[in-house]
């Protein structure tokens, strides 16, 4: 009994934490119609500020709270300022990207700045426990609490009584009719912005302080949760978003106390996706309100396309097919190897993100179903390698298609939501599931490829089978572009409402795109898996999703050749100027930043 | 209800609420097969909420709707395509990046072979076998509607068919309009609906429009018009219905519903539309 009252405690008290960044998500969603996807960076940096301060410069810890509050609202004061100012009049993908990239620069400028490794961050209050009803209370928890309940006083009050809160409200009500009263958007959207990052960092501070650890793995946690919360309880609903939290907090808790800490993510997606599925405007709202996304509004770049000829890309394969006959190092086939196996998944990807419009944000787990599937069946069941690679496509065509459907109702940042939510469980259920997927042991001793009984050993072997299999990826990823499919998928990213009103079915069309690029991803993750020997559930991580966004993004969204032309260049400029790899990631986040806001349609254009 | 049974779509009590607001208050129509209806009103007077509920762009609150007897009621708009409902749309919906053929080839999407087996996990499947393959009968298929597609370009003159590769975002926005009254011509549609088809658009285009209109109105198309332009109205319509803050509230030929009084004071009360405005000075 007694230890239920602690659950119920520990999950408020989480909640309380969630509330704080999901007010602040929730907050930028009413002004301007945007998931910040780098609401978790914020967060993480209020952590390492918060650290600075109480480790570095012995503050007390009321200075402690102020130093975080205004460092984080100066950071989020720039993004608005230099990321998404820039960006109000272009398409609708473009903030949504721009923050994904902001998120990954913060992330790994913290990273860099102060090394991955973990570190304590000590509460500096006294380690007492007071008796509470049956349970017990720590001065931190009164903290948190104390300081959830006075953000929310203060938020109600700004909101209420002041000239800028109102008019913050009046942009969240409608933004065209506040504009037109005299608005400031720009000063509004510096205020949520500024609060937003706020609230954040304090929060991300206080979790430190609660686990007296931090690390840079929080960021993209705490995004999730706060997604999550906010999402729960109605995206730019702010009360909604703290009942959200505090639901959230309550079922992870019980959630933890039944089946134990390993769990507590799971059910934290499940209950997203189950929200997303029966309510997708969240618990509060009425379930036939207009969707909350704009009906009309172009979401990716006009542009034409590049037009490459054939004779070109056949000469171009070609040149490739010959390379290993020539004396190059096994270095340079060995980067190339690695730009085809991304050259997969970026097809995949641009199929799914930028023919069909469904920005996905969880394609590693595409991955890794493919690459578990491919080991597990030549490992436990003996079969050809071959045929292996085969089947773990397969499998990533059907179980990734089913499990991605029930996000075939969402537009636009849902869908990023929805996808990188469903990442996630891929990787914990790998994680748990230790009877099938070996846990966290991961799979060690993976056959090396083969092809009708000949294994491939040698760098060439290994480099002409995946440039086989890209090429015929392609060809075939082409046919289907020219094919009335590949119209019908172009069609329902650019209008989805006129393309129904035309009889093509969206579960029918996006669950067709994600079949045939749910191959291409776990065909990529099949090989993978053969190429490494050993697998574990962090083999195939978010980065790699990001990754191939960038990639993506750089060649042009649909682009099949600018997939391929994407993949060798992020792999193989890096190794030309021998950019050490903790800054890569760096990198691809500047990458996709300077794209979305200088050439939006990337290298070789959208199709 | 004589008129119930040969009506090719007849509305009966049909009901939108948003929150407070009635959008559409218990309707009433019937459209005979080969008849045009235009339904006129100030703005927000329900008329574009009317149609997403006839074509299951949006479910109506209460009543019915039946199209040559059937009631299809809540069906989705993707159903309703296949049964031969085409519209176009108030504020333009052409895909910016399809090229004006690929816009209008959607339109025939319905009648593909390919799209026919409803067969759940099979259909979709054959459909993706079949785009990859590639079949001589599904080239032949392609290439005849294509050839279709560019015999009704060809009735906006010269407006569309030296267009027919770029892209629709390049277009003017006429052109846009007419690009998605094609598509709506491409599905064969038995029952047309047509949301301000000349919105934005100078005397000149609004006099073709109106013959076009016209013209698929003698082919014994049957049509649903929403229209500002009264003038087109009483030239094109078989009768009016006018609504007002999402009542019915007069119906007739277009002589008799131009002198009712009730009409003339919903376009008053509501200062004269800017549009109500422009057709009385031409
Ligand atoms: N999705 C929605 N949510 C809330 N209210 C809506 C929605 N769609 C329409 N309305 C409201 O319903 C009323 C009727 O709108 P509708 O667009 O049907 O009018 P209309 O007759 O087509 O006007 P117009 O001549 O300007 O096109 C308006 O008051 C509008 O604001
Ligand atoms: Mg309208």
């Amino acid at each position: 009994m007694s230890s239920w009252l602690d659950y119920t405690i520990n999950g408020l008290i989480v909640g309380n934490v969630y509330a704080l960044v999901a007010v602040g998500l929730a907050l930028i969603f009413g002004v301007s119609r945007l998931i910040n996807f780098a609401q978790g960076s914020i967060y993480l940096v209020g952590a390492y500020i918060g650290w600075v301060a109480v480790v570095q410069l012995h503050t007390p810890l009321p200075l402690t709270i102020i130093v975080v509050a205004a460092a984080a609202a100066l950071v989020g004061l720039i993004i608005e300022r230099f990321g998404l100012r820039p960006l109000q009049n272009s398409v609708r993908i473009a903030p949504l990207l721009a923050t994904i990239g902001i998120s990954f620069v913060l992330d790994q400028l913290v990273m860099l700045t102060f090394s991955p490794n973990p570190r304590a961050l000590p509460s500096q209050l006294p380690d007492v426990r007071f008796q509470l009803g049956g349970g017990t209370i720590g001065p931190l928890d009164l903290l948190i609490a104390g300081v959830g309940i006075t953000s929310a006083l203060l938020l109600f009050v700004f909101l209420r009584y002041s000239k800028l809160g109102w008019a913050v409200r009046a942009a969240s009500q409608d933004r065209d009719a506040a504009m037109q009263m005299g608005v400031d958007v720009n000063r509004v959207n510096q205020a949520v912005f500024g609060i937003a990052a706020a609230l954040g960092g304090v929060s991300g501070m206080l979790v430190g302080m609660y686990y007296n650890q931090i690390d840079t793995a929080m960021s993209l946690q705490a995004t999730l949760k706060g997604v999550v919360a906010e999402v729960v309880g109605g995206a730019g609903n702010v009360p909604g978003a703290v009942i959200g939290s505090l639901l959230l907090g309550l079922v992870e808790s019980y959630g933890v106390a039944v089946f134990g800490t390993s769990y507590r993510n799971l059910f934290a997606f499940l209950l997203l996706v189950v929200v997303l599925v029966l309510r997708p405007n969240g618990l509060f709202a009425s379930a036939r309100q207009a969707p909350p996304e704009p009906l009309t509004g172009t979401f990716i770049a006009p542009s034409r396309p590049v037009r490459i000829p054939r004779w070109a890309l056949a000469v171009a394969a070609a040149g490739f097919a010959i390379l290993p006959l020539f004396p190059v190092s096994f270095y340079v086939l060995q980067t190339l190897i690695n730009a085809w196996l991304l050259g997969m998944l970026a097809l995949s990807l641009t199929l799914v993100a930028g023919t069909i419009g469904q920005v996905s944000l969880g394609h590693a787990a595409l991955l890794a179903i493919g690459a578990y599937t491919s080991a597990l069946l030549s490992l436990a069941l003996s079969v050809p390698v071959g045929l292996a690679v085969i089947g773990g496509g397969l499998m990533s065509a059907a179980l990734g298609t089913l499990l991605i459907s029930p996000s075939f109702r969402l537009r636009g940042h849902y869908v990023s939501i929805a996808t990188l939510a469903i990442g996630e469980i891929v990787s914990l259920v790998i994680l748990n599931w230790e009877s099938v997927t070996r846990g966290p042991i991961g799979i060690s001793g993976i056959p090396p490829l083969s092809l009708f009984g000949y294994d491939l050993i040698s760098p060439s072997s290994v480099y002409w089978f995946s440039l086989a299999v890209i090429v015929v990826l392609a060809l075939l990823q082409g046919r289907l572009l020219t094919s009335h499919l590949g119209r019908s998928f172009r069609a329902i990213r650019d209008d989805d409402i006129a393309a129904r009103a035309y009889g093509l079915s969206l579960n029918r069309y996006k669950s067709l795109a994600f079949i045939f690029g749910g191959f291409a991803a776990g065909v990529s993750g099949g090989i993978a898996a053969h190429l490494y020997s050993y697998i574990n559930h962090e083999t195939f991580n978010t980065q790699q999703s990001i990754l191939a966004l960038t990639v993506v993004i750089l060649g042009g969204l649909g682009n099949v050749v600018g997939a391929i032309v994407g993949s060798v260049a992020l792999v193989g400029l890096p190794e030309v100027f021998r950019i050490a790899a903790e800054y890569r990631i760096l990198i691809y986040g500047i990458v996709l930043l300077l794209l979305v806001r200088f050439r939006p349609q990337g290298l070789l254009g959208t199709i | 209800m004589g008129e119930h049974l040969d009506s090719m779509l007849s509305l009966r009590g049909l009901t939108r609420r948003f929150g407070g607001l009635t959008a559409v208050d218990a309707i009433d129509l019937d459209l005979a097969k080969g008849e045009l209806i235009s339904i006129i009103g100030p703005n927000g007077a329900g008329k574009t909420t009317l149609f997403n509920l006839v074509t299951g762009l949006d479910r109506p609150d209460a009543g019915t709707v039946r199209f040559e007897g059937q009631d299809i009621t809540g069906l989705s708009p993707e159903r309703l395509a296949a049964e031969g409902i085409a519209r176009t749309f108030q504020l333009g919906r052409v895909f910016g990046n399809l090229s004006v053929m690929d816009n209008v080839l959607i339109g025939a999407h319905t009648r593909l072979r390919a799209v026919k087996p409803a067969v759940p996990v099979i259909g979709p499947l054959l459909e993706l076998g079949l785009a990859l393959l590639r079949p001589s009968s599904v080239k032949a298929e392609e290439e005849r509607l294509r050839e279709e597609v560019k015999a009704i370009l060809a009735r906006f003159g010269e407006r569309l068919l030296p267009r027919i590769d770029q892209p629709a975002y390049s277009l003017s926005y006429a052109n846009r309009r007419r690009v998605e009254i094609a598509r709506a011509l491409a599905l064969k549609p038995r029952l047309l609906l047509l949301d301000e088809p000349t919105a934005g658009m100078n005397p000149t285009e609004t006099a073709e429009m109106q013959a076009l209109v016209a013209e698929l109105k003698a082919k014994g198309l049957t049509i649903l018009l929403i229209e500002h332009k009264l003038e087109m109205v009483m030239r094109l319509s078989d009768r009016v219905i006018v609504m007002d803050e999402g009542k019915k509230i007069a119906e007739g030929r277009g002589e008799e519903v131009r002198s009712d009084p009730k009409v003339i004071e919903a376009y008053l009360g509501h200062g004269l539309t800017g549009t109500a405005e422009q057709e009385s000075a031409a």
